[in-house]
């Protein structure tokens, strides 16, 4: 069940897009966003869809794991769909009932914008699946650097994501360890009325929240004792480099932002 | 009659994933009622995902587990009972402790088995003495009390379900010698009182060596033999083989036996060692100094 968390969850690779540039690969995505949200028109969305495709073969990571990523939002979707088929009343009417009405604009709605989330939730996943947190809050920090001028602790900020990043694991296999320990002593936690499952949460959330203090408590020392003491003139065990790849593979995602674009203002 | 039986008990971790791994691969085992049983195995040999499958905290990819004779899986909805009837103590279980009071934390197993106030009472303070902690402390936060004390109320929590068999992960791990021995020795004691059966995983073979009547030794997901204490510590240097440790005292009586003097029985246990030592210079009537 919390195995199928997989936000932050990185798969180890050597595929074109494992090896880009971080910063790259952070500036892609967001230009990526960018392009699945220009335009109102399918055919929009589908150069974004081929798009999404395409960094997905290459990138060598089974499809599964993607389809895993949307699995815990689809609720969310559903609702959000599911809202905008009943309350958009411009268009054609297929159904009429009180004050519900389908229409064909309801329903060109809630399919767009379940595809573009859909997408949205896909393509990001694939930053996280193919970047190491640790990369990561490296290139976000690269890439933020020029607000230290503003004095924004960028640093800071970036410890403090990359902690947060490191750790979703090790909570989760944590509560898995409490839960198994509490259904060993019977707490109903799958099974059960409501009533009792809520609390029953209570025996997992108090050990929970504890270790997670202790944990937090016992790397702060040990950081300390390593005398720790933030960004200023710290040098890097890994230094980020970019490569031709990196300019070849945003000069093709421009392209493609370009022509969902293009395409937008040609179909109005 | 076999309490516990497994029939060719196979568990994959993640199956079809790039993480895939087998854990414990088809294992065969009978374990009698009454029994303390002591299980070793390296870091990874699987023996912590097979105690998982004793309570049906986990569910075999392929196989069988039988308790009194019963696949345990047989009918799902009876799988709580068999968490009642197979207590199992987590490694480090003071942090599963969760309640306001000593006696609350004990008491939320028998109190989720369903028992009334008076036998839920009755459960605690008997589990309490068995596992040395005095009533002064029942009424007190567990969160104020010492590393060992801790421990001792996360067991004596699976203790007061009264199960049939009891599992303890690692028991000891952490404690320092005394908290150890404290707990060995509550532990050794309930068994004596109860006549249930229990199984021990240990590291520390002299742990084992002191308690066990019998060894399950896990080695690379497969089961490596399942025997009476002296038979496997009698085979030492195939245990040293895939890479655990006979106790110290034994190490010694092997060294002996390569020099010459042979007594003739393994030895595992200090105690009986200086039975024997004590024997054999009593028969050579050395007895200027002792």
């Amino acid at each position: 069940m919390l195995r199928d968390i997989t936000i932050g969850q990185y798969f180890p690779g050597n595929s074109l897009i494992h090896r880009l540039d971080p910063r790259f690969k952070i500036v892609i995505t967001f230009i990526y966003i960018m392009m699945l949200f220009t335009g109102d028109h399918i055919v929009c969305l589908s150069v974004g869809a081929v798009f999404t495709a395409a960094a997905i073969i290459l990138s060598q990571i089974p499809f599964k794991m993607f389809v895993k990523s949307v699995k815990p939002l689809m609720p969310f979707l559903i609702l959000t769909a599911a809202l905008n088929l009943l309350f958009i009343s411009s268009g054609d009417v297929y159904f009429h009932w009180k004050f519900i009405k389908i229409t064909s604009e309801g329903i060109n709605v809630s399919v767009f914008m379940l595809i573009r989330i859909t997408l949205l939730i896909m393509g990001s996943s694939l930053l996280t699946y193919t970047t190491s947190p640790i990369t990561l809050t490296d290139a976000i920090e690269r890439l933020l650097s020029p607000l230290k001028k503003l004095k924004v602790p960028v640093h800071e900020l970036a410890m403090m994501m990359s902690i947060a990043l490191r750790f979703i694991p090790t909570l989760i296999e944590e509560t898995e360890k409490i839960m198994a320990a509490q259904k060993a002593r019977g707490a109903e936690i799958d099974s059960g009325s409501f009533m009792t499952r809520a609390k029953n949460m209570v025996a997992i959330l108090v050990p929970l929240f504890i270790s997670a203090f202790r944990r937090a408590d016992e790397l702060a020392t040990a950081m300390e004792c390593r005398c720790y003491r933030g960004g200023e003139g710290r040098t890097r065990l890994r230094q980020l480099c970019s490569a031709p790849r990196d300019y070849a593979a945003l000069a093709v995602t421009i392209l493609f932002y370009g022509g969902a674009a293009a395409l937008g203002i040609v179909l109005k | 009659m076999a309490i516990l039986e497994t029939q060719g008990l196979t568990y994959v971790y993640s199956e079809g994933s790039p993480f895939q791994k087998t854990a414990v691969d088809h294992v065969d085992l009978k374990i009698d009622e009454g029994e303390m049983v002591g299980v070793m195995g390296h870091t990874g040999s699987g023996k912590s995902t097979l105690i998982q499958h004793f309570n049906g905290l986990l569910k075999p990819t392929l196989g069988k587990v039988l308790l009194d004779g019963e696949d345990i899986w047989a009918d799902k909805k009876n799988i709580r009972d068999v968490r009642f009837k197979v207590g199992l103590v987590f490694q480090y279980p003071e942090y599963q402790i969760f309640e306001e009071t000593v006696f609350k934390d004990i008491a939320f197993g028998p109190k989720n088995m369903g028992l009334d106030e008076a036998e839920i009472r009755k459960r605690v303070l008997e589990t309490a003495h068995d596992i040395g902690l005095g009533e002064e402390l029942l009424e007190r936060s567990p969160f104020e009390l010492s590393g060992g004390q801790k421990r001792r109320v996360a067991i004596a929590g699976v203790m007061a379900m009264n199960p049939k068999v009891l599992i303890l992960d690692e028991p000891t791990a952490g404690l320092d010698p005394a908290g150890r021995d404290k707990i060995l020795g509550h532990i050794k004691a309930y068994h004596k009182r109860r006549k249930n059966t229990i199984l021990i995983v240990s590291h520390s073979m002299e742990d084992i060596a002191g308690f066990a009547d019998k060894i399950l030794v896990m080695n690379k997901a497969k089961l490596f033999c399942y025997d009476d204490t002296e038979k496997v510590f009698a085979r030492a240097e195939e245990i040293a083989d895939i890479g655990l440790d006979v106790p110290q005292i034994t190490k010694v009586f092997i060294g002996l036996k390569k020099q010459g003097l042979d007594f003739g029985k393994d030895v595992y246990t200090m105690e009986y060692a200086k039975k024997l030592l004590l024997k054999k210079l009593a028969e050579k009537g050395g007895t200027k100094n002792c």
